[in-house]
């Protein structure tokens, strides 16, 4: 066991945790943040794409413990008083998801893109998210949606 | 995932104390975290390396670039001096994966693990990289052992990777569609000591194609090596590409490299 310091959506969180728990158990079945979904497992697929210290992450590919100290962002920490963040904003008015098991982790992919490029094009987008797959929307509506948030944000 | 004893070690001479038969690095986790939890692999000890200061960095020295080992593929690929003085190589850490893998894994990760696929070891080869451990310098040429397999010792660490400034250079791939790895890999530099041309993906090892490298070295031009037959025998065949295939495009990518210089 070890104990474990993280800053997750702004809150502190102290936690005594087996060795072996990956950041995606953590979220999910250690502090019920079930937002960050699990695919793959295998670090292919991108579902579990959380932010850490602003940096996306694949959580299932990366340990709790060997984040001890950092600030994690998830899903569940981008609405602001009941008010959708204007990517999940753009997915939603461009029917960038179907099933939306891939969502989660689309946006939180995305977002970090928009912060290193502000303006990307197609190519860039869809190069962008060779690590997320999403098995229902065939992706146009979703580079659709990074576009449309990009012109917001 | 089996459970295992986690360390963060705070400098390479703890991190060397606890390694064992038993026990990993653990740098960028994207090779030992999924190939534990598939079971390939299982450890007793898990040790951080992440947490060790002078490890991670990117130095230019006149005539090298010195990258430490914790150092991750995404500060290789936006690096403005890897850029200008390798492009090849901030282009290469650029093809490596996807955002999320670039944000943890790691260059002593990448070229400790010797992957066969792994894009990494065909710059070690092609820039004359000597790596440096806790214990020692070793050339690239004598790092890469086999499939999987290098010249590290239990407990012995990479603590950064360096290497030569070429007067040109270039790598092509062909990446595997899902992971980005290499099917086939040709990183072609004009270095000091003359051409090299290291080949990834295309057999159980990295390695430098002697033919095509003093062909080139005689003629740095793509017509140079029209007359040399690329052999298939001890090629990779998958269901990605037949031994024949990888043959030919060794020749394909030496060849486009070389006009891309
Ligand atoms: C989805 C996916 C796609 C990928 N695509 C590519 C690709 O296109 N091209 C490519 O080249 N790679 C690819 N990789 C692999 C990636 O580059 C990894 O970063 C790399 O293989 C391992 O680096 P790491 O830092 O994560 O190492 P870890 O997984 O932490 O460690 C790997 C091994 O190296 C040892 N080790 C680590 N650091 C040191 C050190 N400093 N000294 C001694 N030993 C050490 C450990 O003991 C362990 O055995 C991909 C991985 C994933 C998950
Ligand atoms: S669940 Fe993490 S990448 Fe698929
Ligand atoms: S919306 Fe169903 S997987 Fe992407």
């Amino acid at each position: 066991m070890i104990k474990i310091e993280l800053e997750v959506n702004g809150k502190k969180i102290q936690k005594e945790i087996p060795d072996h728990t990956l950041l995606s158990t953590f979220l999910r079945e250690h502090i019920n943040l079930t937002g960050t979904h699990v695919g793959c497992d295998t670090s292919q697929c991108g579902a579990c794409v959380v932010h850490v210290d602003g940096k996306s992450l694949k959580s299932c590919t990366a340990l709790a413990a060997d984040l001890n100290g950092s600030k994690v962002t998830t899903i569940e920490g981008l609405a602001s008083n009941g008010k959708l963040h204007p990517m999940q904003e753009a997915f939603k008015k461009l029917h960038g998801l179907q099933c939306g098991f891939c969502t989660p982790g689309m946006v939180m992919s995305v977002i970090d893109l928009l912060k290193q490029n502000k303006n990307p094009s197609d190519k860039e987008i869809r190069d962008w998210l060779e690590g997320n797959i999403c098995r229902c929307t065939g992706y146009q509506n979703i580079v659709a949606a990074v576009k449309e948030a990009a012109a917001k944000m | 995932m089996k459970t295992f004893n986690y360390h963060s070690a705070k400098d390479v001479k703890e991190a060397s104390k606890l390694s064992s038969s038993k026990s990993a690095f653990l740098a960028g986790g994207m090779t030992t975290l999924p190939s534990m939890k598939l079971g390939l692999a299982s450890y007793n000890d898990l040790i951080n390396l992440k947490n060790i200061k002078n490890l991670s960095g990117i130095k230019v020295s006149g005539k090298t670039i010195k990258i430490g080992s914790t150092t991750k593929h995404a500060e290789v690929s936006q690096s403005k001096e890897v850029k200008k003085a390798i492009p090849s190589l901030a282009a290469l850490a650029e093809g490596i994966g996807d955002p999320q893998v670039r944000n943890r894994g790691t260059i002593g990760g990448s070229i400790a693990n010797n992957d066969p696929a792994a894009d990494y070891p065909s710059a070690c080869i092609a820039l004359n990289a000597v790596i440096h451990t806790n214990e020692r310098k070793i050339e690239a040429e004598k790092f890469f052992k086999g499939m999987f397999e290098t010249a590290l010792k239990t407990g012995e660490i990479i603590e950064a990777v360096e290497f030569e400034i070429p007067k040109k250079s270039n790598y092509q791939k062909y990446p595997n569609p899902a992971s980005r790895y290499a099917i086939v890999g040709v990183y072609v530099a004009e270095c000091k000591s003359g051409v090299n041309v290291a080949v990834t993906g295309a057999k159980s090892c990295v390695y430098n194609d002697k033919n095509l490298s003093s062909a080139l070295s005689k003629n740095f031009s793509s017509s140079a090596i029209d007359g040399i037959e690329i052999s298939s025998s001890g090629m990779n065949s998958d269901i990605h590409a037949s031994a024949e295939y990888r043959a030919n495009m060794v020749k394909v990518f030496t060849k486009k490299a070389v006009e891309a210089c």
